[in-house]
Parts: C-alpha cells; sequence; structure tokens
C-alpha cells in the first residue's frame, strides 16, 4: 500500500491551492495515507488550513528560521529527510515544485516524475512532453519512493471538511547558507489569481500597448476572471512576466477561457488545452487559435469587448 | 571565470510532433532538429559575461549520439571557446544527464553552470536542481536577469508569484527563462572559425556514470482532441451561446 508525502506550497502565510490539487493526484493511488508537510519558519497558520484537506492523515510541520522563504536547496535536504517511509513524495509543478522537487530526488538517488496527469497505477504514471503534443505513459522504478510533481491543471482541489493531526517533526540535517533570499517583486491585484480562477481573459500582441490592455481588465473585471497574457504581451512589455499563459508560462485549467488577440502558438495552446470552454476573438478569420476554441468571433477586439461588457 | 554550458539538440521548436500511430514513439526521422531554445539562451548568456571581461572561457557540452557534431559546431560558431560532446546512442534522462555534467564538473571546475530551464523534448526541467544538488552548490533555477560580481551571483528568477532575487555564492548553477536575452545570429565567416575550435569527446561508458534509475515509457499517445467548435458572428451571439453552456 501507498504512502504519501506532499509538500505544502505557501506563500506569506497562506497555503497555494496547488497542494488540495496534489491530494487529488495522491488519492488516485488509492493510498493507505496521505501526509502533508509545511516547512516555514512559522507554519502553524498553514498547517491548520493544511489540515482542513479532506483526506490527509497528518500534517507534519518543520519551524526553522531558514524555511522563511522557499530556497530549493535548503529545503531538500529537510524533505528528503523525511521521506524514509513513503512510498510517494508529491510536490505540485508550479515553479516552486518544479525548483525544489528534482533537489529532493537528487538527494533520495530517483528519477523523477514530472507533470503527472493521470495515475494509472501506484508507479505508472501518464505525463505530457513536446509542449503537450504527446502523452507518455511512465513506469518508475518500484524498489524506491516515487518523487513526482503534479500537474495542476489536471486535478481538481480536494474538497475542504477534514481534520488531520498536526504534528512538530524533527529534521536534523545540516543546511547550506550559500543562497540568500533577495525579495520579491510581485504585481498586487485584486484580481482572481491566474492559476485557480474559474474564469481568465487573456490579451496578446494584438492588444497593441500597455494602456490598451486597460480593455481587457475592464472586461475581465466585468467577468469577475483573472487576466493572462501571451508571451508576446509580456516580452512587449504590456504587462508583467506572471501572467504568461502557456508552455513556459502559466498552465491553466479555467471553466471559461477568453483570448483576445492571441493568434494561437502551440506554445501558448499547451497552457490552455484542459480549460472547460475556449473562446477566441481574433481579427484573423485564419488564426490557428479558431482551430481550438469552441466559440469564435472574427473581429477587431476593440470593436467587440466594448459590446460584450454592454451585453452583460 | 570558466562557464560551463549545457547545449542539447532537441527537435526544432516549429516542428509539430505526430505520435507514431502504434504508440512506440513520435515520428523523428527527417525532422529538423535545432539547439534547445533555453541552451541557445544559456549559451547567449555566457558570451555576453565573456563580452564583458568577467568569463574568459565558455564550454559547451552535449550528450548526444555521434551524429551531434554539427550541433556543438553551431555552439562553437556563436562564440564557445571550446565543446565536450559525451557520446552515446541512449536517450538520456535528467538525473543521468545530471550525473554526466557532474564528472564534466570535476574534470573542468567551472565557476558557473548555465542550463536551460528545460529540454523542450522531455519538458522535464529537472537537470539544473539535480545538479546543483549532487554537487552541492546553491541553484538558481528559471533565471530573466543575471549578474556576476564579486564571488556571487544575483538572479532574478521568473516564478509564478512574480521576479524573485536571490543572491547564490559560486559555483552555482543558473537554468535560463526566455526573457534572460536574445540570443545572436551564427555569422558565415564564424562558422569557418569554428571549424578549428576544439572539441572534445568522451564516451559515455567511459564516464563511470551510473545510468541506473531511470523512468521507462511504455506507451505514446496523441493528446486528446477537442471537439470541433462554433463561430458566432458578433457580440450579442457570444453572449448567447455562453449563457446557452451556462457559462454567464
Ligand atoms: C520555447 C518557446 C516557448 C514559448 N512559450 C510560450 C508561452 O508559454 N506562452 C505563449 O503565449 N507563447 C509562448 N511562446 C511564443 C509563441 O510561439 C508565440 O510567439 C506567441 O504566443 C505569440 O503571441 P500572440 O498570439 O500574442 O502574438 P501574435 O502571434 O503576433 O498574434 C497576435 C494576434 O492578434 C490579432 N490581432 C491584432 N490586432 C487585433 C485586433 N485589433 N483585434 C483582434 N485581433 C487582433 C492578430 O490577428 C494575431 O492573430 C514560446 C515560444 C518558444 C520558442
Ligand atoms: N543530453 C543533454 N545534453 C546537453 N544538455 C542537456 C542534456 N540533457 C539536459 N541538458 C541540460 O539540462 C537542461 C534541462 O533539461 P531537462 O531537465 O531535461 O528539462 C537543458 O536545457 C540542458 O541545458
Amino acid at each position: 500500500m501507498s504512502k504519501v508525502l506532499i509538500v505544502a506550497e505557501h506563500l506569506a502565510g497562506k497555503l497555494n491551492a496547488a497542494t488540495a490539487k496534489c491530494v487529488t493526484a495522491a488519492q488516485a493511488l488509492k493510498p493507505e495515507s496521505i501526509d502533508i508537510v509545511v516547512l516555514a519558519a512559522d507554519p502553524a497558520g498553514v498547517a491548520a488550513e493544511a489540515a482542513q484537506i479532506a483526506g490527509v492523515a497528518r500534517v507534519l510541520t518543520v519551524a526553522n528560521a531558514a524555511n522563511a522563504d522557499a530556497i530549493a536547496q535548503v529545503l531538500a535536504p529537510q524533505i528528503a529527510n523525511l521521506a524514509a517511509g513513503y512510498s510517494h513524495v508529491f510536490g505540485p509543478s508550479t515553479t516552486f515544485g518544479k525548483d525544489l522537487m528534482p533537489c529532493v530526488a537528487a538527494l533520495l538517488g530517483v528519477a523523477q516524475v514530472s507533470d503527472v496527469m493521470s495515475v494509472e497505477g501506484s508507479h505508472t504514471f501518464k505525463r505530457p512532453i513536446y509542449a503537450g503534443n504527446a502523452i507518455i505513459t511512465v513506469e518508475a522504478p518500484t524498489d524506491h519512493a516515487v518523487v513526482a510533481t503534479v500537474r495542476t491543471a489536471s486535478w481538481p482541489e480536494a474538497a475542504r471538511g477534514g481534520s488531520a493531526a498536526i504534528e512538530a517533526a524533527s529534521v536534523d540535517v545540516a543546511l547550506p547558507t550559500h543562497t540568500r533570499y533577495k525579495g520579491l517583486a510581485a504585481g498586487k491585484s485584486d484580481r482572481p489569481d491566474l492559476q485557480s480562477a474559474r474564469r481568465v481573459v487573456s490579451g496578446g500582441r494584438g492588444v497593441g500597448s500597455a494602456e490598451n490592455f486597460k480593455i481587457i481588465y475592464d472586461f475581465a473585471d466585468k467577468l469577475g476572471a483573472g487576466v493572462g497574457a501571451s508571451r508576446a504581451a509580456v516580452d512587449a512589455g504590456y504587462v508583467p512576466n506572471e501572467l504568461q499563459v502557456g508552455q513556459t508560462g502559466k498552465i491553466i485549467a479555467p471553466e471559461l477561457y477568453v483570448a483576445v488577440g492571441i493568434s494561437g502558438a502551440i506554445q501558448h495552446l499547451t497552457g490552455i488545452k484542459d480549460a472547460g470552454t475556449i473562446v477566441a476573438i481574433n481579427k484573423d478569420g485564419d488564426a490557428p487559435i479558431f482551430e481550438i476554441a469552441d466559440i469564435g468571433l472574427v473581429g477587431d477586439l476593440f470593436k467587440i469587448l466594448p459590446e460584450l461588457e454592454a451585453a452583460l | 571565470m570558466k562557464i560551463l554550458v549545457g547545449y542539447k539538440r532537441v527537435v526544432d521548436f516549429n516542428v509539430r510532433i505526430q505520435v507514431k500511430p502504434d504508440g512506440s514513439g513520435v515520428v523523428t526521422d527527417g525532422v529538423k532538429l535545432s539547439a534547445n531554445p533555453f541552451d541557445e539562451i544559456a549559451l547567449e548568456e555566457a558570451l555576453r559575461l565573456r563580452d564583458k571581461g568577467i568569463a574568459t572561457e565558455v564550454v559547451v557540452a552535449t550528450i548526444a549520439p555521434a551524429d551531434a557534431q554539427a550541433h556543438l559546431r553551431n555552439g562553437l560558431a556563436m562564440g564557445a571557446n571550446r565543446a565536450i560532446h559525451v557520446v552515446t546512442d541512449q536517450p538520456i534522462q535528467s538525473l543521468t544527464a545530471a550525473r554526466v555534467f557532474l564528472k564534466l564538473i570535476e574534470k573542468e571546475q567551472p565557476d558557473l553552470v548555465i542550463l536551460g530551464k528545460q529540454a523542450i523534448d522531455d519538458d522535464a526541467s529537472q537537470t539544473g536542481q539535480m545538479l546543483a544538488t549532487l554537487w552541492g552548490r546553491p541553484q538558481a533555477t528559471f533565471a530573466s536577469k543575471l549578474e556576476v560580481e564579486g564571488g556571487k551571483a544575483t538572479v532574478t528568477r521568473e516564478v509564478d508569484a512574480g521576479l524573485e532575487t536571490l543572491e547564490v555564492d559560486l559555483p552555482a548553477v543558473v537554468s535560463t527563462d526566455l526573457r534572460l536575452n536574445e540570443p545572436r545570429f551564427i555569422k558565415l565567416p564564424d562558422i569557418m572559425k569554428a571549424k578549428s575550435k576544439p572539441m572534445e569527446t568522451i564516451a559515455f561508458a567511459d564516464l563511470g556514470v551510473d545510468a541506473g534509475d531511470t523512468l521507462k515509457t511504455t506507451h505514446f499517445a496523441p493528446p486528446p482532441k477537442r471537439s470541433k467548435g462554433v463561430m458566432v458572428k458578433d457580440a450579442a451571439e457570444l453572449v448567447a451561446a455562453l449563457k446557452a453552456k451556462g457559462l454567464l
């Protein structure tokens, strides 16, 4: 029987929704137990949140001032130390998990399964390669723990309503001091978080400028949607990098995705294939985005978006 | 200062990948191969550090079959001083690649190793992190800005929440994100010059790397197809279509 350890992702004292998605993926293993580990300077608040995820047996906390910021080379030895006794160690396929989990795998001397889309057996998983243009089935060796990242767009969040036991864990490992955290520049936004929003409106190069992006923000606010962008829009400086959707940005799965002035390059489509309904607004009727859109509208975004806002 | 750069050969990013009907792999016969885009960025960044006088030598390394020499010549033509070709016919997964790079580090003693944040064939995004771990040195992944001074690197990283800054002691491993730089184009005279630059070949078997613990791929499938959508003619029809789907 499987025993799963999930590494909690958190920022500024809040648990990231990706953690509850990892729990859903872990449940697909039909495991004996699922534990979550919270590494932080002061893990109490995050641990209390994690304990409410249904299906979690225990929340382990590792309090250490060195864990104040998520530095992979600091966190990894602690997780590897706790991994004994677990058959699976999961983390989310966010930048946090992508940075950290391969370090855990290397310490345990095991290959990592990146971006788990589905669980086919205790050691068999499906994952995307070539920007999602092929899905492979991989088997991990059965003689030691599986380290994996969970593709968050493939899994819903596990429900709340649990009451896991919270236990302080002690780890006795030397931590490196070669890496210093200097800060995070984050765009402040009251809009829904791109990775968990039910609706997302994205703008591309067609929007034309940073000033013009207001039309995207206004429309998104009317819908109560998160805002995303193509790489071209980020590169052109219309919006900050954390808004990028796609192969090298965020992979998202909202119920509704509205692509505005985005051509539909394969690297962008990779990020939105799991969306429930894709709407495309583009003035070029031959744009590839229309090949995967559920609802397409050919026309000038500067004319259509105000009309849509008025009709809502 | 010496910089070691990972320079993987992959299927070109413009190729539309086809899965073989029998699920045994993807079609690679006759398909265009190029340097991994993130690795071109890695090489460009190393060359810029050399242009600024911070680095003195840039070494590109690849782990690939014997026919990858032309690929390495491109790296030399772009400006690398030397190339190392670890020759193997087997596809190499990230953990094994990291173990190979560790051997190269022991031999070359670089002050900085720059890899791509991911290889766009396997999309694993693991090698740099695994290498830093095995080496016991700092990592700064997904870099969009890199400054090297006085035995330290200050790295801006593209993370989900925004832009994070780390300061790491050297030697360290940095992995590149797309916005770090725009790689230079190779000029014809440089291709000629590259022919006389040193290229060392090492048989994978001679490195004594443990190639155990790999994932076994049992099946390849095309991604699920989305069903064909509808076109609407104006904003009013779009709103009606969204209402019909219960989305508004
Ligand atoms: C390794 C790699 C990774 C990449 N990763 C990503 C990624 O993660 N995400 C990503 O998005 N891209 C990524 N790209 C880039 C990708 O290939 C495309 O270049 C990019 O997605 C194009 O952005 P765009 O659609 O906004 O721009 P364009 O392709 O220039 O399209 C703009 C569109 O706007 C339309 N338009 C213009 N004006 C109007 C108007 N007034 N009204 C309506 N429509 C209008 C045009 O018809 C056009 O279709 C990556 C590329 C590489 C090589
Ligand atoms: N076979 C290889 N040859 C050269 N570099 C490699 C190889 N495999 C991985 N790398 C480096 O490691 C990075 C990340 O690869 P991956 O972990 O496979 O996504 C790549 O961008 C390269 O810089």
